[in-house]
């Protein structure tokens, strides 16, 4: 609060014309006649050249808005300022403009032309605030340059101003519907983006625009599954319930053979449920498969009941609701129930939808039955919903426990409650036959209460129970007939008069005597049961004429004069049914039937019976009405349609190889030859390969265009590669071509050339697409490689051979000191990691040690001992080395599982006299092994790793590392990594020692010297750490 | 979504607008103030209220209703869980959400506000991209932008926006890297009128208050995680570790935040730290009523139960009250029949009570039902489940931060219910 103090003081020094600013004495400064004035002051401080008098005028203007007021005579004035360097001023005026731009349509035209030049401007931001404010101003004729923008914007390199574009599509069709099919292209295009940024607005103009477009869905159906846990909270909820109404077009009802099975036990529990009972009955035939899509969709919502956001929550719960098998929709009870303890709001919404869940579902929620236990602080709205939800749950087990909890209930001072409570007693007394009585004499109980609305609403209710036996309940009605003196609300005497004439049979005695009274205060009572007198006078009239004549005549003389209508008709009508005339009315031979018919009971239900034809949590469920814009929520289909709809053809085609590739490898011993066919084939892809490499450099070229956006570019990346694969596939196709034609290798001659060829490449590092093409074209696929592979990097020996030939690319080892020569007394001890793998354990990092002796003396019985290690580390000792001379160095190998961390391995290094405690600390690079893969694979997999678990950065390359083959040598040398062989991009693999998680290295080269380094990797602090330790090697 | 935003004060002003799509008149927001004089009291107001054009979805935070107008379809809970979103940014931005607050600052709220939501979409929430594209206001920082003319508003794309963690912002830097968290327990409970418990859970938070630079990656580990039952939490923890080894992996926010709720599952027994003897009785055809009440703690672990306050709505009969409290102080409201005593610390040595009469109104009948008893309190360095955190790692960065914990109990909205039990119906 202080703060807009000290502001004031000092801009009043600074000569403003008008001392308040902003928000100061706000409300009280603005009479209408210091208007006027005042505003010929702003146009002033608008008009003046220093930006500080623009803001603080455009403080004020904006303050005004927002206090109501009409500040749009300062128009002209205010969009002057449009292009104002001050970026505060700037977005005060686009605020100012948005709001008035519609009244003032010319004008506002003034403006569009900056944000024209906006929308070409290098800086992301302002690309996408200039679209943001041109498809805000609601100014028809500019629709065609907005469409225009929206199209340039949706192709755009930034993910935030494709987001833009994605907001900016509803807009537009408000203003124009006209533009419908342009804009659902656009969207068309938008959903197959495949940012997380994107996907929630997308479907929100999905939602606004087309939302009958289910088949713009299919295609991108899996892609938004798997993005939806990254997508921002707002984002996963429209997509969620837009999900819903698709899987319900998409998908067969995975209840429908359950219910069948369980018919008998269903019926009782979910008598309501006839629609579905039926449906089953059609599909009786074949047994149910849940399509995998279906699953998918399931799986994928499942964590987000663990969201802090309650709309997630709600989300995920009516996904489950609406589209699970039954077994499963319990699973969201516990987030539900959690919801319970928010905002009251929250709890509002919440209890309303678990009301019409507990309908259905009743055993969701038992477990949880004490957490709609009513506390005395709740709002009454929420009070009455909870007991709503717990009389639906109520069953014959925990009706005593619901029933004793109603019972403190009753004697709370919120009255509205208690007659609510009261209700739900007779409800569960409907509903649970068991209980009836024991309602019924509780209900009684409560006839001797002292508050009398307490007794009103009890009588109401027992009214209803006792139609339905009341041949059992002469007594209770005589107990009622005596309360008529006491009660005096009109709701609960109408309701003891109908009872009365109703039984009057069981009350013989008492009615007439009722009637009499009443016959005397009739002039005196309401009109419902000045009603209900009449209707006991007819009726006893029928059945005991002799005692009542007389008396029902006064009554109908008295409703013949009075004021109300209704009465006055209804007693002509009933002296007409019952008092036999001489005309005799032909219905008066009917009148006892008329009056004395057997009237059903009613029945008790929930007002949320049913509610579920809306979809859960939408606004048009907690109204019970239809919302505008409501979009209704499908019947399942009798049968599935197509399921191959959603298949995406890159990504499927792979996933079926898969599936043929383990036996194609298996059964690898039948050798078959190399044919001409596949050669052709790989010439195709070599061919396809090259043009996709002028168009990278294209890419790349585009991108110092726009000048210094490297984060966007670098986000914009891995989209344009999966367009260009699913363009020219060559990398996958090829390999599918292989699979099917089931060749086989003829590994030996070639696998040596082959190794010539690569070592010779390696080098050239451009050129290793071609090589990689030729490998293919061997045909002898992937074993080969991983082979080779293996022998370049792992000094692996598969053959026997590779060991002697192959020698490491990275010459020197990098040796750290574990123990120097002063403090070691003489013994020097240095370490380096030999990445080769640990003979004995493959989780150990394998350490070279090096011991050398400097003393005089010989050191003997060098070892280690006490280990002291974080949990879960382990080390293998080298063998003690028993004697060392002196000048003579020796090297020996010991094993740590540093258990993924780059915490020290602390131990002592003894020899016969001394001890030493030393301990050795792995880089993070080292605590991997590199991983033979493909570059699909890599792909692959690096589509699994985005999130959280992907790192990106942009880094200027170091002098020394401009080319390809240095840049593989230092990524190599920093982390104990492979490269993948035919990658577009600088791709490197490998896996963590201890957990086997895969790490992923993509280094991808710009003209500019700078590059942008990704890391993937499932252990994040891995991936930031190596990050780092990438990030430093390859700019120095 | 969102059409436009209204601002109502207690004393049912609009204070503030903000439209998203084009203009609603305020006088949408009559059907509003109908249904407030309607209910009762201010929380009965429904949070959703149709009208013939309109719909509108209402909070009421700090005495404040915060009125969104919609026009078609969109998830109630949705615009509820935004319109807590705002109130807990301003909170964030201004230390208080208040009438006076937000018209002191209504330029910061307005740019706010448009940065939230686009078209009626939200667009920005984390309070952490906000605040690098609008920086709160502080008093150095105003006189400087005075003074220099520079601004309060960020003109570069907040990197969060577009990473993977957009919680965090970045390039932090702090001299002194502290990570505090805070383990906040509350208990509600239900007791019946002879002591036993009818429902008891306890409900926990764990806030965080972290500063830490560069970007950590911090991992937190539990002796006990079985304990938790149900939890959810903040986008930044990831699921799928919890899920497999029931520790917290993330990288923090920066600045404070919610970590993590979780209850606890009900199968533990929840030991009930304080307990009532109370003996509340009216006579009949007497204007005298007796009213003692005692209180003590149990099951503390020797922590001192604090800021003790007891309340409880008597019965409306009662006209005034005479008591006698053995420590703190005691209102008793005529009109709402509010009792409420503040006791401050329970001493276990000399326990605190409060005796004396009440007076009835003359000639009226004996009320019969019992009053319910409401008790607040807090116990410091102790989570009632017994919930404890075994360590707290950082990764990725090179410094050593410092970590802190801390503990508390509290009661929750309704800790301890008394209430009459009577013969089932």
């Amino acid at each position: 609060e202080g703060s807009d103090g000290k502001y004031h003081v000092g801009s009043s020094s600074m000569k403003a014309p008008a001392k308040p600013i902003a928000g100061n004495n706000y409300g009280h400064h603005c009479k209408p006649e210091c208007f006027r004035s005042r505003h010929d002051d702003l146009k002033e401080m608008l008009d003046s050249n220093k930006d500080s008098l623009k803001l603080e005028a455009m403080k004020r203007i904006v303050a005004m808005m927002a206090r109501g007021k009409n500040a749009s005579d300062l128009f002209p004035a205010v969009v002057k300022n449009v292009a104002c360097k001050n970026i505060e001023v700037k977005k005060l005026v686009y605020v100012y403009l948005v709001r008035y731009a519609e009244e003032q349509q010319d004008l506002a035209l003034l403006s569009i032309s900056t944000f024209q030049r906006g929308l070409k401007d290098p800086n992301q931001l302002i690309r996408a605030s200039a679209l943001r404010v041109l498809s805000s101003i609601r100014v028809t004729i500019i629709i065609p340059i907005m469409m225009l923008a929206i199209k340039d914007a949706a192709s755009d390199m930034s993910p935030y101003v494709r987001k833009t574009a994605a907001h900016a599509i509803p807009k537009l069709y408000s203003l124009d519907p006209e533009q419908k099919e342009p804009l659902i292209e656009v969207i068309e295009k938008l959903l197959a983006d495949k940012t997380t940024l994107v996907a929630g607005s997308v479907v929100m103009a999905f939602e606004g625009v087309c939302p009958e477009r289910i088949d713009l869905i299919h295609k991108n159906y899996r892609k938004l599954c798997n993005l939806l846990i990254d997508v921002e909270e707002w984002g996963q909820v429209v997509i969620i319930n837009m999900l819903t109404r698709y899987a319900r077009t998409q998908f067969l009802n995975p209840n429908a053979n359950e219910v069948l099975l369980e018919e008998g036990e269903e019926k009782e529990f979910y008598g309501s449920d006839e629609e579905e009972g039926k449906e089953e009955k059609v599909e009786k035939k074949k047994p149910y498969v849940m399509d995998p899509d279906h699953r998918l969709l399931l799986r994928n919502t499942k964590p987000l009941l663990q969201s802090r956001n309650a709309a997630v929550v709600m989300a995920v719960a009516q996904l489950y609701f609406h589209l699970a098998p039954k077994a499963e929709v319990g699973v969201t009870a516990k987030a539900l129930v959690r919801l319970l303890r928010s905002h009251s709001e929250v709890q509002f919404v919440v209890l309303q939808n678990v009301a019409t869940m507990s309908i259905k579902r009743k055993g969701m929620f038992e477990t949880y039955l004490k957490s709609f236990y009513i506390r005395s602080t709740d709002p009454t709205q929420i009070k009455v919903l909870k007991l709503e939800v717990l009389t639906n749950l109520a069953t014959e087990t925990s009706i005593s426990i619901i029933l004793r909890e109603f019972q403190t209930y009753i004697k709370s001072m919120d009255k509205d409650f208690v007659a609510a409570t009261i209700q739900a007693i007779g409800r569960c007394a409907t509903n649970i036959g068991e209980v009836r009585d024991t309602c019924l004499n509780g209900l009684v109980q409560l006839l001797s209460n002292r508050d009398e609305l307490v007794v009103a609403e009890s009588v109401v209710v027992i009214k209803k129970l006792l139609q339905m036996q009341p041949e059992q309940h002469s007594d209770i009605i005589k107990h009622m007939a005596k309360l008529i003196e006491n009660i005096q609300v009109p709701m609960a005497r109408a309701s003891i008069l109908w009872l009365i004439g109703e039984y009057c049979e069981h009350v013989p005695k008492i009615a007439p005597d009722v009637l009499r009274k009443m016959a005397k205060s009739f002039t005196s009572e309401e009109d419902i049961v000045k009603l209900q007198i009449l209707n006991l006078a007819a009726k006893l009239y029928l059945t005991n004429s002799k005692q009542t004549k007389l008396l029902t005549q006064y009554v109908l003389n008295l409703a013949k004069y009075d004021q109300n209508y209704d009465i006055r008709d209804r007693a002509r009508f009933i002296r007409q049914l019952i008092v036999p005339t001489d005309k005799g009315g032909a219905l008066s031979k009917y009148a006892k039937k008329l009056f004395l018919a057997l009237k059903p009971a009613p029945i008790l239900e929930s007002p949320f019976k049913d509610r579920d034809h809306f979809q859960l949590g939408s606004l048009s469920h907690l109204l019970n009405v239809k919302a505008g814009g409501y979009q209704e929520l499908p019947d399942w289909p009798e049968t599935a349609p197509d399921p191959s709809v959603r298949n995406v053809e890159v990504m499927d085609k792979r996933k079926e190889k898969k599936k043929v590739e383990k036996p194609f490898y298996s059964d690898s011993e039948d050798e078959s030859r190399l044919t001409e066919s596949a050669d052709s084939d790989s010439n195709t892809g070599s061919g396809s390969e090259s043009s996709s490499a002028t168009e990278e450099s294209d890419s790349g070229s585009k991108s110092e265009d726009s000048g210094g956006e490297s984060e966007s570019e670098q986000q914009e990346k891995p989209n344009r590669k999966a367009d260009k694969s699913r363009v020219k596939p060559w990398d996958v196709s090829n390999w599918e071509d292989f699979n099917n034609n089931n060749e086989e290798e003829k590994i030996q001659p070639d696998w040596i050339n082959c190794k010539h060829t690569y070592t010779h490449l390696a080098s050239k590092g451009s050129k290793i697409n071609s090589f990689s093409c030729r490998i293919n074209s061997m045909a002898n696929g992937l074993e080969l490689l991983k082979l080779f592979w293996h022998s370049r990097v792992l000094f692996v020996c598969i053959l026997p051979c590779s060991a002697q030939t192959i020698s490491p690319t990275f010459s020197s080892l990098k040796t750290y000191e574990l123990l120097h020569r002063l403090t070691g007394e003489g013994l020097a001890v240095g370490y380096c990691f030999g990445r080769q793998p640990f003979v004995r354990d493959p989780h150990m990092v394998t350490v070279q040690i090096q011991f050398t002796n400097h003393m005089d003396t010989e050191a003997r019985n060098l070892r280690v001992r006490e280990p002291r290690l974080q949990s879960g580390m382990r080390i293998k000792e080298f063998p003690e080395i028993e004697v060392l001379p002196p000048g003579e160095t020796v090297t020996t190998v010991m094993g740590i599982d540093f258990c993924d961390s780059t915490q020290a391995a602390n131990f002592q290094l003894c020899t016969h006299t001394r001890k030493f405690c030393v301990s050795i600390q792995p880089p993070v690079g080292e605590l991997m092994a590199p991983v033979f893969m493909l570059e699909n694979e890599f792909k692959k997999e690096q589509g699994q790793l985005m999130g959280m678990n992907e790192i990106k950065e942009t880094l200027v390359l170091g002098e020394a590392c401009q080319s390809d083959y240095a840049i593989v040598q230092r990524v190599t040398a920093a982390a104990n990594v492979g490269q993948v062989p035919c990658g577009s991009d600088q791709e490197f693999a490998g896996k963590t020692m201890t957990s086997n998680s895969l790490v992923l290295v993509t280094v991808i080269t710009k003209r500019d010297r700078t590059a942008q380094l990704t890391v993937n990797c499932e252990k994040m602090v891995i991936g930031t750490m190596l990050v780092k330790d990438i990030l430093h090697a390859l700019s120095q | 979504m969102i059409h436009s935003l209204f601002l109502v004060n207690s004393s049912g002003d609009i204070f503030l607008e903000k439209h998203w799509k084009s203009v609603v008149s305020r006088s949408v927001c009559d059907y509003f103030f109908e249904a407030q004089e309607r209910a009762s009291e201010p929380e009965n107001v429904p949070p959703v209220i149709p009208t013939p054009h309109h719909y509108l979805i209402s909070v009421l935070r700090h005495r404040i209703y915060f009125v969104a107008v919609i026009q078609s379809e969109v998830p109630p809970l949705f615009v509820i869980e935004f319109l807590h979103r705002v109130v807990d940014t301003f909170q964030d931005y201004f230390g208080v959400c208040t009438e006076a607050a937000i018209k002191d600052n209504v330029v910061v709220v307005y740019e706010l506000l448009e940065e939230m939501l686009d078209n009626g979409f939200p667009l920005a929430t984390e309070s952490n991209i906000l605040k690098e594209l609008i920086k709160p206001p502080t008093i150095l920082r105003t006189v400087v932008n005075t003074i220099t003319g520079s601004t309060n508003v960020g003109e570069q794309l907040p990197t969060g926006q577009l990473s993977v963690v957009p919680w965090r912002r970045t390039g932090v830097k702090y001299t002194n890297n502290e990570a505090y968290f805070d383990v906040v327990e509350e208990i509600d409970a239900i007791i019946d009128k002879s002591g036993s418990t009818i429902t008891a859970e306890i409900q926990g938070v764990i806030d965080a208050c972290v500063k830490l630079s560069g970007m950590p990656d911090l991992t937190l580990s539990f002796m006990n995680p079985r304990l938790l039952d149900d939890v959810s939490f903040h986008p930044c923890v990831r699921f799928k570790r919890w899920e497999a080894e029931r520790i917290l992996s993330f990288i923090p926010p920066d600045g404070n935040f919610r970590l993590l709720s979780y209850h606890v599952s009900s199968q533990n027994l929840v030991a009930i730290p304080v307990y009532v003897k109370h003996n509340i009785t009216f006579r009949e055809g007497s204007s005298q009523g007796r009213f003692e009440l005692t209180l003590g703690p149990k099951q503390t672990m020797g922590k001192a139960v604090e800021s003790v306050l007891v309340s409880s709505q008597l019965p409306r009969g009662v006209l005034n009250v005479n008591l006698n409290p053995s420590q703190g102080t005691y209102t008793f409201d005529p009109v709402t029949k509010l009792l409420s005593w503040d006791v401050g610390k329970i001493n276990p040595q000399k326990l605190p009570s409060l005796k004396g009469s009440m007076s009835l109104q003359a000639g009226a009948s004996k009320p019969d039902e019992n009053p319910t008893i409401n008790i607040q309190f807090k116990i410091q360095q102790m989570a009632i489940s017994g919930l404890k955190v075994n360590r707290l790692d950082m990764y990725g960065e090179k410094y050593k931060p410092f970590k802190g914990i801390k503990y508390m109990t509290k009661a929750g909205k309704v800790p301890e219910g008394r209430r009459d039990e009577a013969a089932l119906p």
